[in-house]
């Protein structure tokens, strides 16, 4: 299948293995993978605390210039995926917003008319690809090691998700179909606090250390994220939050593709390892050999 | 003197709080599906499901039912609009389907454009600057962002947050290089217009014009921020 592809602004720099990661993984299992030509911000929560009509305008560029293309958009960036899934649906349901922002890409020699599916990673690899297709390439099982699956707050909310809002499973399944120990995880949709991290870090650790210590009780050796802030959020504040909270929690958070990589027979290289800051070899010593490729 | 007007279905309330109430169901008005607030059951299921709800002054709940008795302006000097991280836990669960999220989003818009501009929940200062960083480039690159961030905010925050930035940029995680789009001038032209059709601009409040550009970031006068309500956190 061909998808184009959004990779969004994270993806440009602190979460570049969720990129490198991503393609590898398409790649391996034979899926076109097109970037965008020209994509611009999808103008994240932070444009719409500001100009709605600009928001959605911005926004929409990237869809106008999508729906051109005349395949599903891929977005792995959870913020981007629920932003242009949120722009569509506003432009489909308030016909006035959707005049205005006509009127807006006009300038632009742009339209957009509402013909385009825009879709997350996980729901291409599980719905489109198949378990089963996957299995078939799957050249290193991650049998032993122990996974938290995290989805975070937006790709199974606001809205259209494609799986349960309160009890996701398709990343559970994913996981453990590719041999990893899926951990019971009571806080994988809670959210990581987003932007708080930023503005008012006091609630923003208090709810990651939350996160992550119940992912250390429930057994876990490495969380598997699906959206860049997320990872950020979990991974890179675990000394702040042991200093504040007094606690010696250190876990690799990584994304689920490189995961996913890793199985399909990818070297460290093609998805990212080393830019992790908390290595999670340990995670994988279960099957060490066959990684240090 | 606070003057006051008749507001049908309300009462009377003061001219200022009418003006708010008017530009809300304007905001609301455009939210798909927003008008459904006024089938609040104020229930809380909403307060219950957020994460953060410890941490706020009015509660979800709360906010709508000062919504419902005509205090607005309570809660745009709330901390609550800017605690909130837009996690939908409400909105998915909201019996009556309200769109609280979005309904906090339209608030903040409302907050912002009146310059309110609280140091200790610098919201404000995550939206000027990436605004501003997609006005540049057309995308939003992370330093640069957080630069902006840093230089509205305060540097002190900067301090924190240096050793886990080092570390960043030792992983390659910190890309210095903007990535500038080449339809920067198109994307502009997009924007300006877009911004000439916003709801802002028509609705004039408390004797200010909302202010208009904000792609340009407009200069608005920084404005003391209203002590947050006696409340105290739980």
């Amino acid at each position: 299948m061909r998808y184009t592809y959004y990779p969004g602004c994270s993806l440009e720099s602190a979460a570049k293995a969720y990129d490198i990661s991503l393609r590898t993984v398409f790649r391996l299992l034979g899926h076109e993978l097109n970037e965008l030509e020209d994509w611009n911000c999808c103008g994240s929560t932070a444009y719409t605390s500001v100009a709605e009509t600009t928001a959605l305008a911005v926004c929409a560029r990237n869809l106008a210039l999508a729906e051109q293309q005349g395949v599903d958009l891929v977005a792995p960036c959870s913020a981007c995926y629920t932003v242009l899934n949120k722009t569509d649906q506003f432009l489909r349901e308030q016909p006035e917003l959707r005049s205005k922002v006509a009127e807006a890409l006009g300038e632009a020699g742009l339209s957009y008319k509402g013909n385009l599916r825009i879709r997350h990673p996980l729901d291409v690899l599980m719905n489109d690809v198949g378990l089963d297709a996957i299995a078939l390439k799957t050249t290193q099982r991650l049998e032993g090691v122990k996974v938290a699956p995290y989805y975070g707050c937006q790709i199974v909310r606001p809205e259209r998700s494609f799986d349960d809002r309160e009890v996701p499973m398709l990343l559970d399944e994913m996981l453990s179909s590719l041999g990893a120990t899926v951990v019971d995880y009571a806080m994988k949709v809670r959210c990581c606090g987003g932007m708080l991290m930023t503005t008012v870090d006091d609630v923003a650790l208090k709810l990651c250390s939350e996160l992550l210590q119940c992912a250390v009780d429930s057994g876990a050796d490495v969380i598997a994220t699906t959206c860049p802030l997320c990872q950020i959020n979990l991974e890179a504040y675990q000394d702040q939050i042991n200093r504040r909270f007094k606690t010696k929690i250190r876990i690799p958070v990584v994304f689920f593709t490189q995961l996913l990589g890793l199985a399909l027979g990818a070297s460290r290289a093609e998805v990212a390892l080393d830019s992790q800051l908390i290595p999670f070899e340990p995670a994988l010593a279960p099957l060490a050999e066959a990684v240090h490729v | 003197m606070a003057t006051a007007v008749a507001v049908e279905g309300v009462g009377r309330m003061e001219t200022a709080e009418h003006e708010l109430r008017r530009a809300f169901l304007a905001e609301v008005e455009e939210i798909p599906g927003g008008k459904r607030i006024s089938r609040c059951l104020q229930c809380g299921t909403c307060t219950g499901s957020c994460p953060v709800s410890y941490a706020m002054d009015l509660s979800p709940r709360e906010l709508i039912a000062r919504f419902r008795a005509g205090d607005i302006q309570s809660i745009l000097s709330s901390r609550t609009i800017w605690i909130c991280a837009s996690c939908y836990s409400c909105t998915t669960r909201c019996p009556a389907g309200i769109k609280v999220t979005d309904i906090i989003y339209a608030l903040k818009r409302m907050a912002l454009a009146r310059g309110i501009r609280p140091s200790r929940y610098p919201t404000f200062a995550v939206a000027e600057s990436f605004l501003d960083q997609v006005n540049r480039y057309g995308r939003m690159n992370e330093p640069r962002f957080m630069l902006g961030f840093y230089r509205r905010a305060g540097f002190g925050r900067a301090f924190k947050a240096m050793p886990m930035a080092v570390r960043m940029f030792f992983k390659g995680r910190i890309g210095i290089k903007a990535s500038r789009i080449k339809g920067l001038d198109s994307l502009r032209k997009i924007m300006r217009r877009a911004e000439q059709l916003e709801i802002g601009v028509e609705h004039e409040v408390t004797g200010e014009i909302a202010p208009v550009g904000y792609g340009v970031v407009a200069a608005r006068p920084p404005r003391a921020f209203p002590a947050a309500s006696a409340r105290t956190q739980a």
